[in-house]
């Protein structure tokens, strides 16, 4: 019964875990808009542009990241179980 | 659910210490790499005669301008230590294509990876600046700022690890996810058929495809291309004085 409620509690915390996906998608979407408005005003920096692009979005996805390897980490290697 | 979400299956242990698939993996991968290495450079020519002399001067091309523009012209020697870490991790993640597991889905290897880019960082960091500039840069701008400043430092290999990690690991539950569920659609529609010891899920033949393109293809690509591409800017900028 303990062992129930402490995995679905956990799963309830890898599904909250995941609204954190939000933030990057919105600060991703902007970027890449952004980006895309620099390059129609200055085609000839297309190249640059995109690096910068790439960098900044791979930055802005880290945090994304970091909340599915908690959620990764309550659902398949679940720290709670062991203490029970 | 077996198998999503688990670490890499130990082939054999050697003195007890366990020799896990992204090991063995990643020497074929090694193997692999310096056989085409060795065939593309076959009889070079000035002027190249063969399509594989210019499939090598491409990519070779491709590497040093990549360095060029990012770090700038004085950093031309340090192509071949980008243009490894380039083909080993596009290599690691699309071996994934082949049914293997992926190399760069295993955090030991991508942590080993940021360690390295720590280390240059560290030490271009202390050549410029000598061991009295490295320790005092904690310090700026004002000393209360020396916790925030170790943790920064400690946060960028790790942030670089986990990003590499978490991207090719996310994609891999996704599709074994994925799998599961198709397998369990094909047998409640009654269309899974058993040859011998497999067992054939219709469901499951064509339309895992289009995301193995986009997790498989596209993230591995671009998260290589990303963490070479963060390596440079990160020991370019450790190497510049203030």
């Amino acid at each position: 019964m303990e062992k129930a409620i402490v995995l679905g509690c956990s799963a309830i915390g890898a599904g909250l875990a995941m609204i954190a996906g939000i933030g990057p998608g919105i600060g991703e979407g902007y970027a890449v808009g952004k980006t895309i408005e620099s390059i129609a005003r200055q085609p000839e920096a297309k190249g640059d542009c995109t690096r910068t692009m790439f960098i900044g979005v791979a930055m802005a996805e880290s945090t994304g990241i970091y909340a599915f390897v908690v959620a990764l980490i309550l659902l398949f290697a679940n720290p709670f179980i062991g203490k029970l | 659910m077996d198998g999503i979400g688990q670490g890499p299956k130990v082939v054999f242990s050697v003195f007890g210490l366990d020799i896990t698939e992204t090991v063995v993996i990643g020497w074929a991968i090694i193997v692999a790499v310096l056989l085409v290495c060795l065939f593309l450079t076959r009889s070079l020519k000035r002027i190249p005669e063969k399509k594989s002399q210019v499939v090598a001067e491409i990519f070779v091309e491709f590497v040093n301008n990549t360095v060029e523009t990012t770090m700038g012209k004085q950093w031309k020697h340090f192509a071949p230590y980008i243009g490894t870490l380039l083909v080993y991790a596009v290599i690691g993640a699309l071996v994934s294509l082949l049914g293997l597991r992926s190399m760069t889905a295993d955090f030991n290897v991508t942590l080993t990876w940021a360690l390295m880019t720590f280390v240059l960082i560290t030490f271009y960091k202390i050549k410029t600046n000598g061991v009295g500039g490295y320790l005092k840069s904690f310090g700026q701008p004002i000393p209360i700022m020396l916790p925030l400043n170790l943790l920064s430092e400690v946060a960028t290999p790790l942030s670089m690890a986990f990003r590499m990690f978490g991207n090719v690991a996310g994609g891999a539950v996704i599709t074994g996810l994925l799998y599961g569920g198709l397998s369990f659609v094909s047998q409640a529609l009654h269309i899974s058929f058993c040859v011998g010891p497999f067992t054939l899920d219709m469901a499951q033949l064509f339309t895992p495809a289009v995301l193995s393109v986009y997790f498989d293809l596209f993230s591995g690509c671009i998260q290589a291309y990303i963490f070479s591409m963060l390596t440079m800017v990160y020991v370019s900028s450790a190497a510049e004085t203030e």
